[in-house]
């Protein structure tokens, strides 16, 4: 029977081959364990949908690109049971550490839920009002988006010649109910007869409803439209096939219209999300309660559009100026609502900070449209 | 088919391979619904090849999130829980030849009645609560899904196209009153009723990450298919789902049958919504409409509207639901990714339809004589 002797060169040439086969086999493990962070991004609509969950994952692609951090993101997750489990998913399959679920409708039960389970995991989470209660392992942020929807409102009173302009909004709820007050408010400050008129379409994502209510409003004589929906892409098209000038919302839609853009109210998720990683990197804490504006860089303005005149170029740097400064107060009495009542009697003024401001439940006077 | 096959039997023995007469016909309701997934997943495989996708890949991932670790197969089974009812509010009507799509509404509207409910029952004690509040949930669906089956019957409007409106009626109410009469006013950005109190949550089985929903809706499979098999009133469903006008001559209650199991199904889609909001949201809100009535479809019609069959068809979807998620984070692939396998699937499953009593094999004759 031929009987193969193994040599000692042979038996080193093969233990060095599996040696380094091993090494190499272990690398990528070795390189992920040193990659020290698995950051997961969670979306509840589509991430190209021009605007709330394209604004996040904008945020998210750009902390791909700090070094020894991977990204997993999942996009399209219902506020159900969904949701949970793919925290759970990211945590035990992908090894994430630090979640950004960014749909509100996670927070309440399903993120304070899940916070007690997972003590080594941070979850930070989007529009959420956290209190000291809550979990410590839980975050919430969120930025003072109304303060450029009133800058949008300022570039839209100069735009318009009807004096009306129109609103497309999801559902009535406060941080909406803002966005429209800022709206009409920044208009009124070029020219106080100006009214606006708007439209609940009761969902979040509804392109159909969306459709209709911008053409409602261009019928009915309003000629600079915004919206405050998921991804505002429909009505940005419809109202501007229809004539009308637009105010973006989330994120820049400038590319859909470009010669009827004025502006655009937008969040920078890029800014603060790797702010939040290079924290966590660093060692530090994020605090559990963030807010920021533009001071902060928590939102920004699209570039100006050439439909824009001097006159309200000159106006939007002027109050942009005074924003940052952080001085600028938008909600300040004497103040009505569209029903006739005082909401915030004359003397007290809410700045952007107020908490109180998160809870609003009227329309201003001028704004047509009813809140229930 | 089983009763006729028994009683002929006797009569022409002598075959020995008589005994798998009466198989055949239920080996034929295994194997093509099998036989066409398997077609359906390879179809699926062509298709990610067409991405340049591995599909050994994609199949492992499937298996490994839904099925491969105790993690998975909790992730899994606590989606299978409302598919499961939402599926048997298919079958049931579909016994009387009726297509009822529109389960969507009653899910939400049984959730949204557990939802109010919880609200005036605070206070009470679980066991008194609890069974009250999924008294109001089912009936509530039962009056949704039983209109349907009312309208059918008495006034002849197609039950699929009423069904399927109507839930858009379901949603659009539960909208209304979840911001109107039956919000709690601090919730604030997402609007809901009050939260339920603790005593009024359903828990988790123990040592699972899954609520009870999923025995119950295991049980009630279980019964609904006691029901259609094995009672008299199965029996005259499945009569009037034949032929009503044979039926009504036999002097069967069609009108009755019709709107009973219209209803019982309904039913079975308001305990759906129960289990959402008291197991799982903790509060009727927009969230309930999350597509477990569409699901229910395909499911029930992949188990050719079969109860017991509906157990690991829903499974198995489930298992695909689950693994959507990680198929789009390691493969880069669009979450429609596993809607589009479902479709596959569920195109090829209605094709395969066409197959049924084309099989020799399957044939009774072909073990009885030749």
């Amino acid at each position: 029977m031929p009987h193969k002797i193994l040599s000692r060169r042979a038996f080193l040439r093969t233990s060095a081959g599996l040696a380094g086969a091993t090494a190499l086999g272990t690398l990528p493990m070795a390189a992920r364990a040193a990659g020290k962070l698995t950051v997961g991004f969670i979306y509840v609509g589509a991430k190209d949908d021009y605007g709330y969950n394209q604004s996040h994952a904008e945020g998210a692609a750009a902390v791909k690109k700090i070094p020894g951090v991977t990204v997993v993101e999942e996009e399209k997750v219902p506020e159900t049971v969904d949701v949970t489990k793919t925290m759970e998913s990211m945590i035990n399959f992908d090894g994430a550490t630090l979640l950004f679920p960014t749909s509100f409708g996670y927070f309440d039960p399903f993120i304070l839920g899940l916070a007690p389970k997972y003590k080594d995991v941070r979850f930070e989470h989007c529009g959420g009002l956290w209190t000291p209660k809550d979990p410590k392992n839980v975050g919430s942020y969120f930025g003072y988006i109304d303060m450029a929807v009133y800058l949008n409102g300022v570039c839209a009173g100069h735009a318009t010649k009807s004096k009306k302009i129109g609103f497309v909004a999801a559902k009535p709820i406060p941080q909406v109910l803002e966005n429209i007050n800022c709206f009409l408010l920044g208009a009124r400050s070029v020219d106080p007869t100006i009214t606006c008129q708007v439209i609940f379409t009761g969902e979040w994502s509804m392109p159909v409803k969306e459709a209709e209510a911008t053409n409602a409003l261009c019928d009915a004589g309003c000629d600079v439209i915004t919206a405050h929906v998921d991804g505002p892409k429909v009505v940005m098209q419809t109202a501007a096939g229809r004539g009308a000038f637009i105010c973006g919302y989330h994120a820049d839609q400038s590319a859909l219209a470009p010669e009827k853009y004025l502006t655009g109210a937008e969040w920078n998720w890029p800014k603060v999300y790797t702010g939040f990683v290079e924290e966590v990197l660093a060692g530090k804490e994020i605090p559990n309660f963030v807010r920021g504006g533009f001071k902060e860089g928590f939102v920004k303005m699209s570039p100006l559009g050439s439909a824009n005149s001097d006159a309200a170029r000159k106006q939007f740097e002027d109050v942009k100026a005074k924003i940052m400064t952080g001085d600028f107060v938008v909600f300040k009495g004497p103040l009505k609502d569209n029903k006739g009542n005082t909401v915030i009697p004359a003397g007290v003024s809410q700045p952007e900070t107020d908490v109180a401001l998160e809870k609003m439940n009227y329309l201003v006077e001028g704004v047509v449209g009813t809140t229930s | 088919m089983a009763e006729q096959s028994v009683t002929m039997a006797p009569g022409t023995g002598g075959r020995r391979t008589e005994w798998l007469a009466p198989l055949a016909r239920r080996a034929e309701g295994v194997v093509l619904p099998v036989a066409a997934l398997i077609a359906g997943f390879a179809l699926f495989a062509l298709f990610l090849l067409m991405l340049g996708k591995s599909p050994v890949d994609f199949y492992e991932l499937v298996y490994k999130a839904g099925f491969g670790t105790a993690f998975s197969w909790q992730n899994t089974l606590s989606r299978a829980a409302p598919l499961l009812f939402a599926a048997l509010c298919v079958a049931l009507p579909a016994r009387l030849g009726l297509v009822v799509i529109g389960g969507e509404g009653a899910i939400v509207l049984g959730g949204t009645a557990t939802g109010a409910l919880g609200v005036c029952l605070a206070g009470t004690p679980g066991v008194v609560g609890l069974p009250l509040m999924a008294l109001g949930g089912a009936l509530t669906g039962a009056l949704w899904i039983g209109a349907v089956g009312a309208l059918r019957h008495y006034r002849g409007v197609n039950e699929t196209i009423a069904s399927l409106l109507m839930a858009y009626i379901g949603i659009a109410l539960m909208n209304f009153l979840v911001e109107g009469p039956l919000r709690d006013p601090a919730s604030l950005n997402k609007p809901s009723t009050a939260p339920l109190p603790r005593s009024l949550q359903v828990g988790d089985i123990p040592g699972m990450d899954v609520h009870w929903g999923l025995i119950v809706a295991l049980v009630c499979c279980v019964l609904t298919w006691v029901l259609i098999e094995r009672t008299s009133w199965g029996f005259a469903a499945r009569i009037a789902g034949g032929n009503v006008r044979a039926a009504q001559v036999q002097g069967l209650p069609v009108g009755r049958l019709i709107v009973g199991f219209t209803a019982l199904g309904g039913a079975f889609a308001g305990l759906a919504g129960f289990y959402e909001v008291a197991a799982v949201q903790g509060s009727a809100n927009a969230s309930l409409a999350a597509g477990y009535g569409y699901t229910g479809i395909l499911i029930a019609f992949l188990a050719r509207q079969n109860p017991l069959a509906i157990i690991p068809v829903a499974i198995l979807l489930a298992g695909f639901e689950a693994s959507s998620g990680l198929v789009q984070r390691r493969m880069d692939l669009p979450d429609a990714t596993i809607l589009v396998l479902k479709a596959v699937v569920f195109v090829v499953i209605l094709v395969s339809d066409t197959l049924y009593g084309r099989f020799r094999l399957f044939s009774p004759e072909r073990w009885r004589t030749r």
